[in-house]
Protein backbone atom coordinates (compact mmCIF):
# COMPACT_ATOMS: atom_id res chain seq x y z
CA UNK A 1 0.00 0.00 0.00
CA UNK A 2 1.43 3.57 -0.60
CA UNK A 3 1.46 6.40 1.70
CA UNK A 4 -1.02 8.30 -0.52
CA UNK A 5 -4.59 7.45 -1.78
CA UNK A 6 -7.07 8.57 -3.40
CA UNK A 7 -9.77 8.56 -1.40
CA UNK A 8 -13.10 7.22 -4.16
CA UNK A 9 -16.56 6.11 -3.14
CA UNK A 10 -17.13 3.55 -6.17
CA UNK A 11 -14.02 3.88 -8.11
CA UNK A 12 -11.69 1.02 -6.59
CA UNK A 13 -15.33 -0.99 -6.40
CA UNK A 14 -15.51 -0.76 -10.14
CA UNK A 15 -11.84 -1.55 -11.01
CA UNK A 16 -12.11 -4.41 -8.92
CA UNK A 17 -15.45 -5.44 -10.40
CA UNK A 18 -13.70 -7.64 -13.83
CA UNK A 19 -11.32 -9.65 -11.56
CA UNK A 20 -14.01 -10.09 -9.08
CA UNK A 21 -16.49 -11.59 -11.73
CA UNK A 22 -13.53 -13.89 -13.20
CA UNK A 23 -12.60 -15.31 -10.05
CA UNK A 24 -15.93 -15.71 -8.41
CA UNK A 25 -16.73 -17.85 -11.45
CA UNK A 26 -13.86 -19.51 -12.21
CA UNK A 27 -12.40 -20.04 -9.20
CA UNK A 28 -14.14 -19.99 -6.21
CA UNK A 29 -17.55 -21.26 -7.93
CA UNK A 30 -15.89 -24.46 -9.16
CA UNK A 31 -13.42 -24.76 -5.97
CA UNK A 32 -16.68 -24.75 -3.61
CA UNK A 33 -17.93 -27.52 -6.09
CA UNK A 34 -14.64 -29.43 -5.71
CA UNK A 35 -15.18 -29.33 -2.12
CA UNK A 36 -19.03 -30.11 -1.63
CA UNK A 37 -18.47 -33.12 -4.26
CA UNK A 38 -15.78 -34.62 -2.41
CA UNK A 39 -18.22 -35.63 0.39
CA UNK A 40 -21.28 -37.19 -2.04
CA UNK A 41 -20.98 -39.81 -4.32
CA UNK A 42 -22.95 -39.14 -7.64
CA UNK A 43 -24.98 -41.82 -9.74
CA UNK A 44 -22.75 -42.62 -12.57
CA UNK A 45 -26.32 -42.37 -14.54
CA UNK A 46 -26.87 -39.02 -13.27
CA UNK A 47 -29.83 -39.96 -11.04
CA UNK A 48 -28.86 -37.39 -8.04
CA UNK A 49 -26.10 -38.10 -5.18
CA UNK A 50 -25.71 -39.32 -1.96
CA UNK A 51 -23.46 -37.40 1.18
CA UNK A 52 -21.28 -39.71 1.87
CA UNK A 53 -18.87 -38.21 4.35
CA UNK A 54 -15.79 -39.10 4.39
CA UNK A 55 -15.29 -42.05 2.63
CA UNK A 56 -14.42 -40.37 -0.69
CA UNK A 57 -10.97 -39.34 0.90
CA UNK A 58 -10.56 -42.52 3.14
CA UNK A 59 -11.07 -44.78 -0.15
CA UNK A 60 -8.95 -43.09 -2.04
CA UNK A 61 -6.07 -42.36 0.93
CA UNK A 62 -6.92 -46.09 2.17
CA UNK A 63 -6.46 -47.52 -1.67
CA UNK A 64 -3.12 -49.55 -2.90
CA UNK A 65 -3.46 -47.67 -5.91
CA UNK A 66 -3.38 -44.29 -4.75
CA UNK A 67 -0.49 -44.93 -2.17
CA UNK A 68 1.46 -46.05 -5.26
CA UNK A 69 1.18 -43.03 -7.33
CA UNK A 70 1.50 -40.95 -4.10
CA UNK A 71 4.67 -42.46 -3.51
CA UNK A 72 5.71 -42.02 -7.45
CA UNK A 73 4.44 -38.78 -7.28
CA UNK A 74 6.43 -38.09 -4.14
CA UNK A 75 9.76 -39.59 -5.10
CA UNK A 76 9.18 -38.16 -9.05
CA UNK A 77 8.50 -34.48 -7.40
CA UNK A 78 12.29 -34.83 -5.13
CA UNK A 79 14.40 -36.07 -7.94
CA UNK A 80 12.91 -33.55 -10.63
CA UNK A 81 13.72 -30.92 -8.53
CA UNK A 82 17.09 -31.97 -7.12
CA UNK A 83 18.16 -32.50 -11.12
CA UNK A 84 16.32 -29.34 -12.42
CA UNK A 85 18.49 -27.19 -9.30
CA UNK A 86 21.57 -28.99 -9.52
CA UNK A 87 21.97 -28.41 -13.42
CA UNK A 88 20.16 -25.10 -13.62
CA UNK A 89 22.83 -23.97 -10.86
CA UNK A 90 25.63 -25.82 -12.13
CA UNK A 91 24.97 -23.72 -15.78
CA UNK A 92 24.32 -20.60 -14.19
CA UNK A 93 27.48 -20.89 -11.83
CA UNK A 94 29.47 -21.64 -15.02
CA UNK A 95 27.73 -18.79 -17.39
CA UNK A 96 28.89 -16.12 -14.24
CA UNK A 97 32.46 -17.09 -13.98
CA UNK A 98 33.11 -17.30 -18.12
CA UNK A 99 33.24 -13.41 -19.88
CA UNK A 100 33.38 -14.32 -23.20
CA UNK A 101 30.39 -15.43 -24.58
CA UNK A 102 28.40 -15.49 -21.98
CA UNK A 103 25.22 -13.74 -23.29
CA UNK A 104 25.66 -15.93 -26.21
CA UNK A 105 25.54 -18.97 -23.66
CA UNK A 106 22.33 -17.43 -21.97
CA UNK A 107 20.32 -16.61 -24.81
CA UNK A 108 20.78 -20.27 -26.26
CA UNK A 109 20.34 -21.99 -22.55
CA UNK A 110 16.93 -19.75 -21.49
CA UNK A 111 15.49 -20.58 -25.61
CA UNK A 112 13.56 -24.44 -24.04
CA UNK A 113 12.05 -22.59 -21.19
CA UNK A 114 9.41 -21.34 -24.20
CA UNK A 115 8.78 -25.07 -24.76
CA UNK A 116 5.76 -26.44 -23.70
CA UNK A 117 4.88 -29.76 -21.74
CA UNK A 118 3.89 -31.59 -23.90
CA UNK A 119 5.94 -30.63 -26.68
CA UNK A 120 8.89 -31.31 -24.62
CA UNK A 121 6.97 -34.79 -23.95
CA UNK A 122 6.26 -35.40 -27.48
CA UNK A 123 10.66 -34.56 -28.12
CA UNK A 124 11.24 -36.57 -25.70
CA UNK A 125 9.21 -39.54 -26.78
CA UNK A 126 11.14 -39.64 -29.85
CA UNK A 127 14.42 -39.64 -28.09
CA UNK A 128 13.24 -42.78 -26.18
CA UNK A 129 10.99 -44.20 -29.22
CA UNK A 130 11.47 -48.05 -29.63
CA UNK A 131 12.67 -47.79 -33.18
CA UNK A 132 14.23 -44.48 -33.75
CA UNK A 133 15.22 -43.61 -30.39
CA UNK A 134 18.68 -42.54 -30.30
CA UNK A 135 18.85 -43.16 -26.55
CA UNK A 136 17.71 -46.15 -26.68
CA UNK A 137 20.22 -47.56 -29.59
CA UNK A 138 23.08 -45.91 -27.31
CA UNK A 139 22.20 -47.70 -23.79
CA UNK A 140 21.63 -50.83 -26.15
CA UNK A 141 25.38 -50.75 -26.03
CA UNK A 142 25.29 -51.27 -22.23
CA UNK A 143 22.83 -54.18 -22.37
CA UNK A 144 20.22 -51.78 -20.87
CA UNK A 145 16.74 -52.85 -23.12
CA UNK A 146 14.99 -49.77 -22.40
CA UNK A 147 11.18 -50.17 -23.14
CA UNK A 148 9.23 -46.32 -22.48
CA UNK A 149 5.71 -46.93 -22.40
CA UNK A 150 5.97 -50.69 -21.37
CA UNK A 151 8.51 -50.83 -18.47
CA UNK A 152 7.86 -49.04 -15.52
CA UNK A 153 11.10 -47.31 -14.52
CA UNK A 154 12.14 -46.88 -17.97
CA UNK A 155 8.96 -44.96 -19.02
CA UNK A 156 9.70 -43.21 -14.89
CA UNK A 157 13.23 -42.40 -16.34
CA UNK A 158 12.20 -41.16 -19.50
CA UNK A 159 9.62 -38.91 -17.75
CA UNK A 160 12.06 -37.32 -15.13
CA UNK A 161 14.86 -36.30 -18.11
CA UNK A 162 12.47 -34.55 -20.28
CA UNK A 163 10.94 -32.52 -16.93
CA UNK A 164 14.49 -31.95 -15.68
CA UNK A 165 15.26 -30.59 -19.19
CA UNK A 166 12.23 -28.53 -19.72
CA UNK A 167 12.90 -27.10 -15.94
CA UNK A 168 16.68 -26.69 -16.39
CA UNK A 169 16.28 -22.79 -17.91
CA UNK A 170 13.61 -21.64 -15.29
CA UNK A 171 16.63 -22.19 -12.37
CA UNK A 172 19.04 -21.18 -14.75
CA UNK A 173 17.68 -17.46 -15.14
CA UNK A 174 17.30 -17.35 -11.12
CA UNK A 175 20.49 -18.79 -9.77
CA UNK A 176 22.46 -16.52 -12.80
CA UNK A 177 20.35 -13.28 -11.75
CA UNK A 178 21.13 -14.21 -7.89
CA UNK A 179 25.10 -14.53 -8.43
CA UNK A 180 25.12 -11.65 -10.06
CA UNK A 181 23.39 -9.87 -7.78
CA UNK A 182 26.10 -10.59 -5.85
CA UNK A 183 27.80 -7.73 -5.44
CA UNK A 184 31.39 -7.58 -6.61
CA UNK A 185 32.84 -6.07 -3.05
CA UNK A 186 31.97 -9.56 -1.45
CA UNK A 187 33.29 -11.65 -4.21
CA UNK A 188 36.49 -9.95 -4.05
CA UNK A 189 36.99 -10.39 -0.31
CA UNK A 190 36.17 -13.72 -0.78
CA UNK A 191 38.63 -14.05 -2.95
CA UNK A 192 41.75 -12.74 -1.18
CA UNK A 193 40.46 -14.62 2.25
CA UNK A 194 40.71 -17.99 0.15
CA UNK A 195 42.06 -19.27 -2.60
CA UNK A 196 40.07 -22.04 -3.32
CA UNK A 197 37.37 -21.49 -5.58
CA UNK A 198 35.33 -24.76 -4.34
CA UNK A 199 35.14 -23.46 -0.92
CA UNK A 200 34.38 -20.38 -1.60
CA UNK A 201 31.08 -21.04 -3.29
CA UNK A 202 30.49 -23.45 -0.16
CA UNK A 203 31.27 -20.83 2.38
CA UNK A 204 30.18 -17.58 0.28
CA UNK A 205 28.79 -18.02 -2.54
CA UNK A 206 26.04 -20.84 -1.78
CA UNK A 207 24.55 -19.09 1.92
CA UNK A 208 24.10 -16.02 -0.66
CA UNK A 209 22.29 -18.05 -3.40
CA UNK A 210 19.90 -19.50 -0.32
CA UNK A 211 17.10 -17.53 -0.68
CA UNK A 212 16.91 -18.05 -4.41
CA UNK A 213 17.07 -21.65 -4.23
CA UNK A 214 14.96 -22.00 -1.62
CA UNK A 215 12.39 -19.75 -3.69
CA UNK A 216 12.71 -21.93 -6.59
CA UNK A 217 12.63 -25.41 -4.58
CA UNK A 218 9.33 -24.36 -4.00
CA UNK A 219 8.19 -23.70 -7.78
CA UNK A 220 10.03 -26.52 -9.35
CA UNK A 221 8.33 -28.97 -6.32
CA UNK A 222 4.59 -27.36 -7.81
CA UNK A 223 6.04 -27.79 -11.48
CA UNK A 224 6.61 -31.37 -10.98
CA UNK A 225 3.41 -31.60 -9.13
CA UNK A 226 0.92 -29.83 -11.82
CA UNK A 227 2.97 -28.73 -14.24
CA UNK A 228 4.52 -31.97 -15.81
CA UNK A 229 0.90 -32.92 -16.45
CA UNK A 230 1.78 -32.65 -20.13
CA UNK A 231 4.80 -34.65 -20.66
CA UNK A 232 2.97 -37.26 -18.49
CA UNK A 233 -0.06 -36.98 -20.47
CA UNK A 234 1.99 -38.07 -23.63
CA UNK A 235 4.14 -40.26 -22.77
CA UNK A 236 1.81 -42.71 -21.51
CA UNK A 237 -1.15 -41.48 -23.71
CA UNK A 238 -4.34 -42.46 -21.99
CA UNK A 239 -2.66 -46.26 -21.25
CA UNK A 240 -2.06 -45.44 -17.49
CA UNK A 241 -1.98 -49.45 -17.59
CA UNK A 242 1.34 -50.56 -16.33
CA UNK A 243 2.91 -46.81 -16.44
CA UNK A 244 3.96 -44.65 -13.59
CA UNK A 245 1.42 -41.72 -13.21
CA UNK A 246 1.09 -38.94 -10.74
CA UNK A 247 -1.56 -37.43 -8.73
CA UNK A 248 -2.51 -34.96 -10.49
CA UNK A 249 -3.14 -37.08 -13.65
CA UNK A 250 -4.63 -39.49 -11.69
CA UNK A 251 -7.41 -36.67 -10.81
CA UNK A 252 -8.03 -36.42 -14.51
CA UNK A 253 -8.09 -39.96 -14.95
CA UNK A 254 -10.90 -40.61 -12.41
CA UNK A 255 -13.27 -37.27 -13.40
CA UNK A 256 -12.99 -37.80 -17.14
CA UNK A 257 -11.99 -41.23 -18.33
CA UNK A 258 -13.97 -42.97 -14.97
CA UNK A 259 -16.18 -40.41 -14.14
CA UNK A 260 -15.99 -40.70 -10.46
CA UNK A 261 -16.80 -37.13 -9.63
CA UNK A 262 -16.72 -37.65 -5.75
CA UNK A 263 -13.39 -39.73 -5.71
CA UNK A 264 -11.38 -37.19 -8.54
CA UNK A 265 -12.83 -34.27 -6.07
CA UNK A 266 -11.32 -35.90 -3.06
CA UNK A 267 -8.06 -36.02 -4.49
CA UNK A 268 -8.39 -32.50 -5.70
CA UNK A 269 -9.00 -31.42 -2.37
CA UNK A 270 -6.08 -33.36 -1.22
CA UNK A 271 -3.92 -31.60 -3.94
CA UNK A 272 -5.19 -28.02 -2.80
CA UNK A 273 -4.19 -28.63 1.08
CA UNK A 274 -0.80 -30.09 -0.79
CA UNK A 275 -0.37 -26.75 -2.79
CA UNK A 276 -1.24 -24.55 0.21
CA UNK A 277 0.87 -26.20 2.26
CA UNK A 278 3.59 -25.93 -0.08
CA UNK A 279 2.65 -22.19 -0.12
CA UNK A 280 3.08 -21.54 3.31
CA UNK A 281 6.27 -22.60 3.69
CA UNK A 282 7.60 -20.64 1.66
CA UNK A 283 6.01 -17.75 3.30
CA UNK A 284 7.45 -18.47 6.48
CA UNK A 285 10.98 -18.20 5.05
CA UNK A 286 10.63 -15.90 2.42
CA UNK A 287 8.07 -13.18 1.61
CA UNK A 288 9.48 -11.70 -1.20
CA UNK A 289 6.16 -12.94 -3.85
CA UNK A 290 3.41 -11.03 -1.09
CA UNK A 291 2.85 -7.80 -1.81
CA UNK A 292 1.56 -5.27 -4.01
CA UNK A 293 2.41 -2.16 -3.34
CA UNK B 1 43.33 -19.24 -14.79
CA UNK B 2 43.57 -21.04 -18.48
CA UNK B 3 42.16 -24.80 -17.63
CA UNK B 4 39.89 -23.69 -15.25
CA UNK B 5 38.03 -21.60 -18.52
CA UNK B 6 38.75 -24.15 -20.27
CA UNK B 7 36.47 -26.11 -18.01
CA UNK B 8 33.62 -23.55 -17.63
CA UNK B 9 33.17 -23.67 -21.51
CA UNK B 10 33.08 -27.48 -21.72
CA UNK B 11 30.63 -27.50 -19.51
CA UNK B 12 29.13 -24.95 -21.05
CA UNK B 13 29.19 -26.35 -23.79
CA UNK B 14 28.14 -29.69 -22.57
CA UNK B 15 25.05 -27.77 -21.39
CA UNK B 16 23.89 -26.18 -24.70
CA UNK B 17 24.09 -29.71 -26.48
CA UNK B 18 22.19 -31.16 -24.22
CA UNK B 19 19.40 -28.27 -23.98
CA UNK B 20 19.34 -27.29 -27.97
CA UNK B 21 19.98 -30.61 -29.34
CA UNK B 22 16.97 -32.41 -29.10
CA UNK B 23 15.50 -29.08 -30.76
CA UNK B 24 17.77 -29.02 -33.61
CA UNK B 25 17.34 -33.19 -34.48
CA UNK B 26 13.74 -32.19 -33.79
CA UNK B 27 14.10 -29.61 -36.74
CA UNK B 28 16.42 -31.51 -38.91
CA UNK B 29 14.36 -35.13 -38.68
CA UNK B 30 10.99 -33.35 -39.58
CA UNK B 31 12.73 -32.73 -43.08
CA UNK B 32 12.83 -36.37 -43.80
CA UNK B 33 10.11 -38.53 -45.27
CA UNK B 34 8.28 -40.94 -42.78
CA UNK B 35 9.56 -44.16 -44.21
CA UNK B 36 12.98 -43.23 -44.43
CA UNK B 37 12.97 -41.85 -40.60
CA UNK B 38 11.47 -45.08 -40.07
CA UNK B 39 14.79 -47.02 -41.28
CA UNK B 40 17.69 -44.62 -40.32
CA UNK B 41 16.08 -43.08 -37.16
CA UNK B 42 16.66 -39.84 -36.35
CA UNK B 43 18.64 -37.37 -38.73
CA UNK B 44 21.20 -34.49 -38.65
CA UNK B 45 21.27 -33.28 -42.06
CA UNK B 46 18.58 -31.70 -43.91
CA UNK B 47 16.11 -33.14 -45.79
CA UNK B 48 14.32 -33.18 -48.76
CA UNK B 49 10.86 -32.93 -47.86
CA UNK B 50 10.72 -29.99 -45.81
CA UNK B 51 8.68 -28.10 -48.10
CA UNK B 52 6.17 -31.01 -48.68
CA UNK B 53 5.87 -31.62 -44.73
CA UNK B 54 5.29 -28.43 -43.58
CA UNK B 55 3.00 -28.06 -46.05
CA UNK B 56 1.11 -30.83 -45.47
CA UNK B 57 0.63 -30.10 -41.94
CA UNK B 58 -0.12 -26.24 -42.07
CA UNK B 59 -2.59 -26.23 -45.06
CA UNK B 60 -3.84 -30.02 -45.11
CA UNK B 61 -6.93 -30.15 -43.52
CA UNK B 62 -6.48 -33.13 -40.88
CA UNK B 63 -8.29 -34.73 -37.78
CA UNK B 64 -11.96 -36.64 -38.21
CA UNK B 65 -13.99 -34.24 -39.51
CA UNK B 66 -11.19 -33.07 -42.31
CA UNK B 67 -12.04 -29.27 -41.29
CA UNK B 68 -8.93 -28.31 -39.02
CA UNK B 69 -5.37 -27.36 -40.34
CA UNK B 70 -1.99 -26.40 -38.97
CA UNK B 71 -2.75 -22.86 -39.88
CA UNK B 72 -6.44 -23.11 -37.61
CA UNK B 73 -4.62 -24.55 -34.42
CA UNK B 74 -1.59 -21.79 -34.88
CA UNK B 75 -3.87 -18.97 -35.21
CA UNK B 76 -6.25 -20.44 -32.33
CA UNK B 77 -2.96 -20.92 -30.01
CA UNK B 78 -2.63 -17.18 -31.48
CA UNK B 79 -6.21 -16.21 -29.89
CA UNK B 80 -5.62 -17.73 -26.57
CA UNK B 81 -1.61 -16.10 -26.28
CA UNK B 82 -2.58 -13.07 -27.06
CA UNK B 83 -5.97 -12.98 -25.27
CA UNK B 84 -4.88 -14.32 -22.27
CA UNK B 85 -2.04 -12.13 -21.97
CA UNK B 86 -4.03 -8.74 -22.66
CA UNK B 87 -6.62 -10.05 -20.40
CA UNK B 88 -4.43 -10.90 -18.04
CA UNK B 89 -2.54 -7.78 -17.74
CA UNK B 90 -6.20 -5.73 -18.08
CA UNK B 91 -7.22 -7.37 -15.34
CA UNK B 92 -4.20 -7.48 -12.96
CA UNK B 93 -4.02 -3.83 -13.42
CA UNK B 94 -7.11 -2.47 -12.57
CA UNK B 95 -7.12 -4.47 -9.90
CA UNK B 96 -3.70 -3.55 -8.47
CA UNK B 97 -4.95 0.13 -9.08
CA UNK B 98 -7.70 -0.21 -6.88
CA UNK B 99 -5.27 -2.26 -4.21
CA UNK B 100 -2.60 0.42 -4.17
CA UNK B 101 -3.85 3.64 -4.57
CA UNK B 102 -7.04 3.80 -3.05
CA UNK B 103 -8.43 3.96 0.08
CA UNK B 104 -11.36 1.78 0.99
CA UNK B 105 -13.13 -0.59 3.57
CA UNK B 106 -12.80 -3.78 1.88
CA UNK B 107 -9.21 -3.40 0.55
CA UNK B 108 -7.49 -5.86 2.68
CA UNK B 109 -10.44 -8.66 2.28
CA UNK B 110 -10.11 -7.53 -1.59
CA UNK B 111 -6.39 -7.99 -1.82
CA UNK B 112 -6.84 -12.21 0.26
CA UNK B 113 -9.47 -12.81 -1.84
CA UNK B 114 -7.37 -11.90 -4.94
CA UNK B 115 -4.03 -13.74 -3.41
CA UNK B 116 -5.53 -17.04 -2.59
CA UNK B 117 -5.96 -17.35 -6.34
CA UNK B 118 -2.57 -17.58 -6.67
CA UNK B 119 -2.34 -20.69 -4.66
CA UNK B 120 -4.23 -23.12 -6.37
CA UNK B 121 -3.43 -23.80 -10.30
CA UNK B 122 -6.32 -24.81 -12.66
CA UNK B 123 -5.13 -28.53 -12.32
CA UNK B 124 -6.53 -29.01 -8.99
CA UNK B 125 -10.08 -27.72 -9.58
CA UNK B 126 -10.04 -29.09 -13.31
CA UNK B 127 -13.49 -31.30 -13.25
CA UNK B 128 -15.59 -28.66 -11.33
CA UNK B 129 -14.42 -25.89 -13.86
CA UNK B 130 -15.25 -28.19 -16.44
CA UNK B 131 -18.76 -28.58 -15.11
CA UNK B 132 -19.41 -24.58 -14.52
CA UNK B 133 -18.04 -24.11 -18.55
CA UNK B 134 -20.61 -26.71 -19.84
CA UNK B 135 -23.33 -24.87 -17.47
CA UNK B 136 -22.53 -21.63 -19.10
CA UNK B 137 -22.36 -22.63 -22.45
CA UNK B 138 -18.93 -21.88 -23.00
CA UNK B 139 -17.53 -24.67 -24.36
CA UNK B 140 -15.96 -25.05 -27.71
CA UNK B 141 -15.38 -20.97 -27.55
CA UNK B 142 -12.69 -18.64 -27.14
CA UNK B 143 -14.62 -17.05 -24.05
CA UNK B 144 -14.44 -20.44 -22.40
CA UNK B 145 -10.49 -21.17 -23.02
CA UNK B 146 -9.55 -17.93 -22.20
CA UNK B 147 -11.94 -16.51 -18.88
CA UNK B 148 -10.81 -19.54 -16.46
CA UNK B 149 -7.40 -19.45 -17.56
CA UNK B 150 -7.40 -15.76 -16.35
CA UNK B 151 -8.57 -17.07 -12.87
CA UNK B 152 -5.24 -17.74 -10.99
CA UNK B 153 -2.25 -15.84 -10.64
CA UNK B 154 -1.90 -11.69 -10.85
CA UNK B 155 1.18 -10.47 -11.11
CA UNK B 156 2.64 -6.99 -9.30
CA UNK B 157 2.50 -3.69 -10.71
CA UNK B 158 3.20 0.11 -9.50
CA UNK B 159 5.80 -0.83 -7.16
CA UNK B 160 8.53 0.72 -8.12
CA UNK B 161 6.69 3.98 -8.77
CA UNK B 162 7.48 6.03 -6.14
CA UNK B 163 4.90 7.98 -3.67
CA UNK B 164 6.04 11.59 -4.77
CA UNK B 165 4.13 11.21 -8.09
CA UNK B 166 0.92 10.83 -6.74
CA UNK B 167 1.57 13.88 -4.92
CA UNK B 168 2.85 16.28 -7.10
CA UNK B 169 -0.01 14.60 -9.74
CA UNK B 170 -2.77 15.66 -7.02
CA UNK B 171 -1.27 19.01 -6.66
CA UNK B 172 -1.54 19.58 -10.43
CA UNK B 173 -5.28 18.63 -9.85
CA UNK B 174 -4.94 15.03 -11.70
CA UNK B 175 -7.83 12.77 -10.77
CA UNK B 176 -7.18 8.92 -10.04
CA UNK B 177 -8.30 8.24 -14.34
CA UNK B 178 -6.09 10.90 -15.19
CA UNK B 179 -3.68 9.51 -12.82
CA UNK B 180 -4.03 6.27 -14.26
CA UNK B 181 -3.37 6.69 -17.81
CA UNK B 182 -1.10 10.05 -17.56
CA UNK B 183 1.56 8.39 -15.32
CA UNK B 184 1.32 5.09 -13.68
CA UNK B 185 0.70 3.55 -17.44
CA UNK B 186 3.70 4.74 -19.34
CA UNK B 187 5.48 4.49 -16.19
CA UNK B 188 4.92 0.51 -16.08
CA UNK B 189 5.62 0.16 -19.79
CA UNK B 190 8.55 -2.12 -19.18
CA UNK B 191 6.82 -3.99 -16.84
CA UNK B 192 3.61 -4.45 -18.39
CA UNK B 193 5.95 -5.80 -21.93
CA UNK B 194 7.65 -8.18 -19.93
CA UNK B 195 4.33 -9.51 -17.84
CA UNK B 196 2.78 -10.02 -21.36
CA UNK B 197 5.79 -11.79 -23.06
CA UNK B 198 5.62 -14.35 -20.07
CA UNK B 199 1.27 -14.46 -20.10
CA UNK B 200 1.96 -14.89 -24.28
CA UNK B 201 4.31 -17.84 -23.55
CA UNK B 202 2.45 -19.09 -20.81
CA UNK B 203 -1.20 -18.94 -22.53
CA UNK B 204 0.20 -20.37 -25.78
CA UNK B 205 1.66 -23.58 -24.06
CA UNK B 206 -1.44 -24.10 -22.47
CA UNK B 207 -2.77 -27.85 -22.67
CA UNK B 208 -4.98 -29.77 -20.39
CA UNK B 209 -7.29 -26.70 -20.35
CA UNK B 210 -8.04 -26.74 -24.37
CA UNK B 211 -8.02 -30.16 -24.59
CA UNK B 212 -10.86 -30.76 -22.43
CA UNK B 213 -12.57 -27.56 -23.41
CA UNK B 214 -12.83 -27.92 -26.86
CA UNK B 215 -14.15 -30.77 -28.77
CA UNK B 216 -15.09 -29.09 -31.97
CA UNK B 217 -12.31 -29.53 -34.04
CA UNK B 218 -12.45 -25.59 -35.30
CA UNK B 219 -11.03 -24.09 -31.62
CA UNK B 220 -8.06 -26.92 -31.43
CA UNK B 221 -4.93 -25.37 -30.69
CA UNK B 222 -1.28 -26.58 -31.83
CA UNK B 223 -0.89 -28.57 -28.48
CA UNK B 224 -4.72 -30.02 -28.93
CA UNK B 225 -3.22 -31.01 -32.44
CA UNK B 226 -0.21 -32.74 -30.67
CA UNK B 227 -2.48 -34.73 -28.76
CA UNK B 228 -4.44 -35.50 -31.98
CA UNK B 229 -1.01 -36.72 -33.98
CA UNK B 230 -0.36 -38.72 -31.47
CA UNK B 231 -3.96 -40.83 -31.12
CA UNK B 232 -4.02 -41.40 -34.88
CA UNK B 233 -0.46 -42.88 -34.37
CA UNK B 234 -1.23 -45.69 -31.92
CA UNK B 235 -1.64 -48.80 -34.71
CA UNK B 236 -0.26 -47.35 -37.84
CA UNK B 237 2.07 -48.99 -39.61
CA UNK B 238 4.77 -46.52 -40.06
CA UNK B 239 4.22 -43.17 -37.70
CA UNK B 240 4.38 -40.09 -39.16
CA UNK B 241 7.27 -39.17 -37.47
CA UNK B 242 8.05 -36.02 -39.90
CA UNK B 243 4.78 -34.43 -38.96
CA UNK B 244 4.56 -34.86 -35.46
CA UNK B 245 7.97 -33.45 -35.51
CA UNK B 246 6.70 -30.44 -37.26
CA UNK B 247 3.82 -30.15 -35.47
CA UNK B 248 6.54 -29.85 -32.47
CA UNK B 249 8.63 -27.30 -34.01
CA UNK B 250 5.56 -25.26 -35.42
CA UNK B 251 3.97 -25.38 -31.61
CA UNK B 252 7.13 -24.31 -30.05
CA UNK B 253 8.57 -22.05 -32.91
CA UNK B 254 6.48 -18.57 -31.51
CA UNK B 255 7.32 -18.71 -28.11
CA UNK B 256 10.76 -19.56 -28.32
CA UNK B 257 11.37 -16.66 -30.68
CA UNK B 258 9.01 -14.79 -28.28
CA UNK B 259 11.73 -15.35 -25.45
CA UNK B 260 14.82 -15.29 -26.91
CA UNK B 261 14.34 -11.56 -28.84
CA UNK B 262 12.75 -10.10 -26.01
CA UNK B 263 15.11 -11.83 -23.45
CA UNK B 264 16.10 -9.05 -21.45
CA UNK B 265 12.34 -7.86 -20.86
CA UNK B 266 11.40 -11.28 -20.17
CA UNK B 267 14.26 -12.21 -17.86
CA UNK B 268 13.32 -8.82 -15.79
CA UNK B 269 9.55 -9.69 -15.75
CA UNK B 270 10.25 -13.13 -14.81
CA UNK B 271 12.51 -12.52 -11.81
CA UNK B 272 10.91 -9.52 -10.34
CA UNK B 273 7.84 -10.46 -10.60
CA UNK B 274 7.53 -13.52 -10.09
CA UNK B 275 4.18 -14.77 -12.44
Amino acid sequence: MKRVQFNSRYLPYLLLLPQFVIITIFFYWPSAQAITSSFYIEDPFGFGSSFVGLSNYTDALGSPEYQKIARFTVAYSLIVTFLALSFGMLLALKADAVIRGQSSYKTLLIAVYAIAPPVAGLIGMMMFDQHIGPFVHLVALFGWDMKVGINYYDTAFAMIMVAVWNQIPYNFIFFLSGLQGIPASIREAAAIDCKSGTRRFWTVILPLLTPTAFFLLVINMTYSLFDTFGIIDVIVKDKPANNPITLVYKVYLDGFRGNDLGSSSAQSVILMVIVLVLTLIQFRFIERRVHYG
Amino acid sequence: MYRTRFFDHLILICGVIFMLGPLVVAFTTSTHSAAEIHTNGLMLNIGDDFTTTYDKVLFKSGGFTGQVTGLTMAMNSLILGLGFAIGKIVLSMLAAYAIVYFRFRFATIAFWLIFTTLLLPLEVRIMPSYKVMSDLGLLNSYQGLILPLLASATGQFFKSVPDELLEAARIDGAGPVKFFIDVLVPLSRTMIAAVFIIMFVYGWNQYLWPMLMTTDEGFYTLMRGIKQILQVWVGSQIPDYNEAFAMAVLAMLPPVFVVVVFQSWFIKGLTETDK
